[in-house]
């Protein structure tokens, strides 16, 4: 499962675009240092935090992509600053366990 | 690399728009000068927890880092209220953050635990009232 294919398999919307990257696993949860010190390389992180700072620990983390759930919305500077460290930024209307729940069966999990 | 490299940072306080640019020039600076990726975010992750720190909890900071051959090391020195329970800081969950940070996603109390299981070394020594000085290293291969 790539980056590229979430549209089309979980219905996710593109709000930040980028480089397809593969995804490895799911990490989900709003509280920075959690995810910072939790999530592992190549998750994809659902969340409901759409400011400079998720964008921040998604990039040094190395995260595939943030899911923004529950139609939470991204802020200006953190879009901007997705699209100048190559963040990839999804967003849906599911709740944060529907959504994670969407990807891991897309992945066979 | 046959010399040290050092890079100094200076970390506003209260700016969270602006916090995580240390991390984020060392972790390209590393990247560039070809350390391995694992280590490079293990590096990332501890000093985004130290910088958030400096910038939330002592007003502002300052950030020495020494690449060398075998390690990299990382001091982070501020003036700012000093940690009274250093132990007490150091559980998971404790914190001390204002609703307004805690509003932005900070504020779980798993800092300062993330900066001691990314590094292979890490010490804090704070004086209230006068400031905290926090030493990690990262050895390298
Ligand atoms: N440089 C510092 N100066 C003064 N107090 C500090 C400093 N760093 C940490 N502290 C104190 O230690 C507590 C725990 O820090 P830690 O980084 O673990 O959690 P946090 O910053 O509150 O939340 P999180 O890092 O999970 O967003 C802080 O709430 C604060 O009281
Ligand atoms: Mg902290």
């Amino acid at each position: 499962m790539n980056t590229g294919d979430l549209p089309a398999r979980c219905g996710f919307r593109v709000l930040v675009p980028g480089e397809d990257r593969p995804i490895r696993g799911i990490f989900t949860g709003d509280l920075l240092s959690w995810a910072m010190g939790r999530a592992k390389e190549g998750d994809a992180w659902f969340t409901v935090m759409g400011n400079v700072n998720t964008v921040a620990v998604a990039s040094l983390a190395d995260c595939a992509c943030i899911v923004l759930c529950h139609g939470a919305v991204l802020d200006s500077v953190a879009g901007q600053r997705a699209a100048e460290n190559g963040v990839l930024v999804f967003a849906t209307h599911l709740p944060e366990f529907e959504a994670s729940l969407a990807l891991a069966k897309a992945m066979g999990l | 690399m046959s010399e040290s490299i050092q890079l100094e940072y200076t970390v506003p306080g209260n700016d969270f728009t602006r916090a995580g640019e240390a991390s984020a020039d060392l972790k390209s600076t590393l990247k560039r000068l070809g350390l391995p990726a694992a280590e490079v975010r293990r590096i990332a992750i501890a000093l985004y927890e130290g910088e958030i720190n400096l910038a939330i909890h002592a007003g502002g900071g300052q950030i020495r880092v020494t690449v060398d051959d075998h390690q990299v090391e990382m001091i982070l020195t501020d003036q700012g209220p000093g940690i009274p329970d250093i132990p007490k800081a150091m559980e998971e969950g404790y914190s001390t953050a204002s609703a307004q940070v805690r509003s932005l996603g900070f504020g779980a109390g798993m800092g300062l635990p993330n900066m001691k299981r990314y590094t292979d070394e890490f010490d804090i020594q704070s004086t209230v009232g006068v400031g905290t000085t926090i030493t990690m290293r990262v050895k390298i291969g």
